[in-house]
């Protein structure tokens, strides 16, 4: 089983999007488990949130895994005020401050 | 009847056995928190699920039942005798109105009707003051219009928000979160759902679009305007829907229809956000459904979507209902992990697996016959995995029997109070399991042994003094497995059978002669002689409808036997032997005169060779015992000479040993039972038929039978002594 390991430190916002959709895309038909390595984006917004469920979803289509497997405060904020947390099912790390 | 329905049916008669048993254990422990929050909770359930299936009796009964628990839970009103026997009487009658539901009472509906009407009349007097009025008498009268359901948790003082964000707001620099966060300054935000069902594939998909949705339960002071002024910058852009606190259970079925999202999923969400509780949309859906079908659906009421809405709530109650049990007994940790299968599939399986066993044996008796070494040895192994599979798919049907001990425990209780008798009923063995379908026929049997040994076998509690025992007696039910047999017994420290009186009886019944000599187990085995059943009974007692010989016939026809034993002063063991199986056995394979017969290998002890000069005799020795002999060519009266060498099988069954005279020994075999047709039905000594590899077809012996047999012309030349001389 492959694992395609990917870090991110552009922001997943608005005026990204539209770049990071195609890398996304590319890990996930890569690799049997895409880990998502998030814990350098330093902004996430609804856009951002929005192009991470349509990864997870495509993933799961695909019966692949897709997890993020670190979260910056911004990615993870927004991910538990969406109450989308247990969607994606990945453990969220409390970063020590 | 639906699935549902079905589903419905078999949960409510576990919940008011478990209702039964728990209630049991209140009037032994009245104070205990545990039980009562147990009775309360199952009571609950079946409300609940009577109000999934539309079972409007059972719903509006068990509320008021629910609403005296409640109460007694609360401590509003103490536990009595009265209270408890009432509300055993009303889980019998839920039972009843179950059964109706089921179209299997047997109780007609005006009768019903009576019984369940004065059980209210009862239950008024423990009842809070407004139960009275709220159940009307007759438990089917239709509901009014759309009702209002009350609040009765968190979520109803919530406002629901449903959102659909436009495709543009994200170019339009607003982010929906910005709206969200905005929300909280209104009021608080208790659940959020985010939906992004309306994205499309990852192609079509453009990021820079939004597809988000959202459902909201908002808590907040506020008004709907000033709800809808956070959305004031979108409102153009978005779908918006804002329910008050409170809101007819309707209006959220409407929302359901008018979002683009699967009803399916939305109910679940709905669900969750705690806008509705499943059971709230459930009798909402009810309430609505009622009127609808009444005026033949006059605005096209969407029947169909409420149908699918309520398929959604199924899961969540069906959940619910699993999780409310599993804390009600204590066997319930495991039920999360059961899985129910439908009987029929498994004799489906369990006949294939015969099948398999019998194709086996063929291939195996191929390769012995080719002497192909290879082959032999891949058969064997193949055999190996069959009995294997055979066992394991057994093990399926196999049942703990504790399940049909418990349900004595309200029979012992009932047949105390009505006969002013104090019994103890001691349980043990229950997790011996066998196959369910020997369960299911041996629960009538049994309880009338059970109640036999009430009614007659323990005396009352003065008699019990003035003869020296405890004012309690005891009825012990014990289950344990005895090669390849499972082993019942009743027994009650009672007065033990008369002896006479059921020698006298039988003397004057003709069923034996006036001056033989009888052993005591040969008068007590008279008990089940069919002329001495029913009325005026050694017993005493009669009009149960099932007299001793019908207890004993059902077993035979389960292969199994009964067996009284009994002391005078000191009580009554009846032990019933039943097979653990009725598909499939070991068996022992012999030959007679070329035909082929099945011993069951459980019953086989050893085998022996028999020299020529024993052929005549009917007993043999056995290492200095002397067991009796049958010789299977004469028993069955087969032709032929008898070779000059005999093998004999010494069999076992019930504590007694005898021999088995047949020609040669063929090894062993799987036989899978086929019963004998009707003709056969007074053959003795043959218990079944079997198929063998070859094709051929195989008796299978009936030790049981054989023995007793052997025995009777034992005791026939004992009685007569001049013809054992003869």
């Amino acid at each position: 089983m492959s694992v395609i390991r990917r870090a991110f430190t552009e922001d997943f916002t608005i005026y990204r999007v539209a770049e990071i959709k195609p890398e996304l895309l590319e890990a996930i038909a890569a690799g049997e488990r895409i880990e998502l390595d998030l814990a350098q984006v330093e902004r996430m917004d609804s856009a951002g949130c929005q192009l991470l469920m349509l990864a997870k979803r495509e993933a799961s289509a695909a019966g692949k895994t897709l997890a993020i497997v670190a979260h910056s405060p911004a990615v993870q904020s927004l991910i538990e005020f969406y109450n989308l947390a247990a969607w994606f099912g990945d453990p969220l790390v409390v970063a020590a401050q | 009847m639906d699935e549902l329905k079905q589903v419905f049916l078999q949960e409510s008669n576990e919940q008011l056995d478990a209702l039964e048993a728990l209630l049991l254990e209140l009037e032994a422990r009245p104070d205990d928190e545990t039980t009562l929050n147990g009775i309360f909770r199952a009571a609950h359930t079946i409300k609940g699920a009577a109000g999934m299936v539309e079972c409007a009796a059972v719903e509006s009964f068990a509320h008021v039942v629910e609403n005296v628990l409640d109460r007694l839970r609360n401590h509003e009103i103490a536990v009595s005798t009265e209270l408890a026997a009432l509300m055993l009487a009303c889980t019998d009658q839920l039972r009843v109105l179950v059964a109706d539901e089921a179209g299997v009472a047997d109780v007609a509906a005006e009768e019903i009707q009576a019984r369940t009407a004065a059980l209210l009349a009862r239950l008024g007097e423990y009842g809070p003051a407004a139960v009275g009025g709220q159940v009307s008498a007759s438990p089917k009268a239709s509901e009014p219009g759309v009702q209002r359901i009350p609040a009765r948790h968190a979520g109803h003082t919530c406002w629901h928000i449903s959102v659909r964000f436009g495709p543009d707001v994200l170019r339009q620099g607003m982010d929906p979160e910005n709206f969200l966060r905005f929300l909280e300054t209104v009021g608080n935000i208790r659940h959020i759902e985010t939906l992004a069902d309306g994205m499309p594939a990852a192609e079509a998909m453009d990021p820079e679009l939004c597809y988000l949705g959202f459902e909201i339960a908002l808590e907040s002071a506020a008004d709907k305007q000033a709800i809808e002024d956070v959305f004031a910058f979108v409102r153009d852009e978005c779908r918006l829907a804002i329910l008050p606190p409170d809101s007819k259970v309707g209006d959220y079925l409407k929302l359901i229809d008018s979002l683009p999202e699967d009803s399916l999923r939305l109910g679940e969400i709905l669900v969750r956000v705690g806008a509705l509780t499943a059971d709230e949309l459930a009798e909402g859906l009810r309430a609505q459904a009622t009127p609808a079908s009444a005026d033949s659906a006059p605005e096209g009421t969407p029947i169909g979507e409420i149908l699918v809405a309520r398929q959604v709530v199924q899961p969540e109650i069906v959940a619910a209902a699993v999780a409310k049990q599993t804390q009600v007994s204590e066997k319930k940790a495991h039920d999360a992990k059961l899985i129910r299968v439908p009987a029929d599939k498994l004799d489906h399986l369990i006949n294939l697996v015969g099948e398999l066993v019998i194709a086996g044996a063929a291939t195996s008796l191929l390769a012995h016959t080719r002497r192909d070494g290879e082959l032999i040895e891949s058969s064997s192994l193949l055999t190996r995995l069959v009995e294997e599979i055979r066992d394991a798919s057994l093990q399926l049907r196999t049942v703990q029997i504790g399940e049909t001990f418990n349900r004595f425990q309200r029979l012992v209780r009932d047949a105390c109070k009505d006969l002013g008798k104090d019994v103890e009923l001691v349980i043990s063995g229950g997790e011996t399991e066998l196959d369910k379908s020997i369960v299911e026929k041996i629960g009538d049997p049994l309880m009338h042994l059970v109640r036999n040994s009430l009614d007659h076998g323990i005396e009352a509690p003065a008699v019990r003094e003035a003869a020296g025992k405890s004012p309690r007696g005891t009825l012990s039910l014990n289950a344990y497995h005895d090669a390849g047999n499972i082993v019942i017994e009743v027994a009650d420290d009672g007065a033990g059978l008369n002896r006479e009186r059921i020698l006298a009886k039988a003397v004057e019944r003709g069923l034996v002669e006036p001056d033989v000599h009888l052993s005591d187990r040969e008068v007590y085995d008279l008990i089940f002689a069919p002329g001495l059943s029913t009325a005026e009974q050694v017993t005493n007692l009669s009009g149960r409808g099932v007299g001793m010989d019908v207890v004993r016939r059902n077993l035979q026809a389960l292969r199994g036997t009964i067996n009284v034993d009994s002391h005078p002063g000191q009580g009554t063991r009846l032990t019933l032997r039943l097979p653990l199986t009725l598909a499939i056995i070991d068996g022992f394979l012999v030959v007679s005169a070329n035909r082929s017969y099945v011993i069951p290998l459980d019953a086989v002890v050893e085998c022996i060779e028999r020299p020529v000069t024993e052929h005549d005799r009917n007993y043999f020795n056995l290492r200095g015992q002397v067991l009796p002999a049958v010789c299977l060519r004469e028993s069955f009266k087969l032709p032929g000479e008898r070779p000059a060498r005999e093998s004999v099988v010494v069999v076992q069954y019930a504590g007694q040993r005898a021999g088995i005279v047949v020609d040669r020994l063929a090894g062993e075999l799987q036989a899978v039972i086929k019963p004998l047709g009707a003709i056969f039905r007074h053959l003795q000594g043959i218990g079944g038929s079997t198929i063998l590899g070859s094709g051929e077809v195989a008796l299978i012996l009936d030790i049981s039978a054989l023995i007793k047999i052997s025995g009777q012309a034992e005791q026939r030349l004992l009685a007569r002594p001049e013809q054992r001389n003869a």
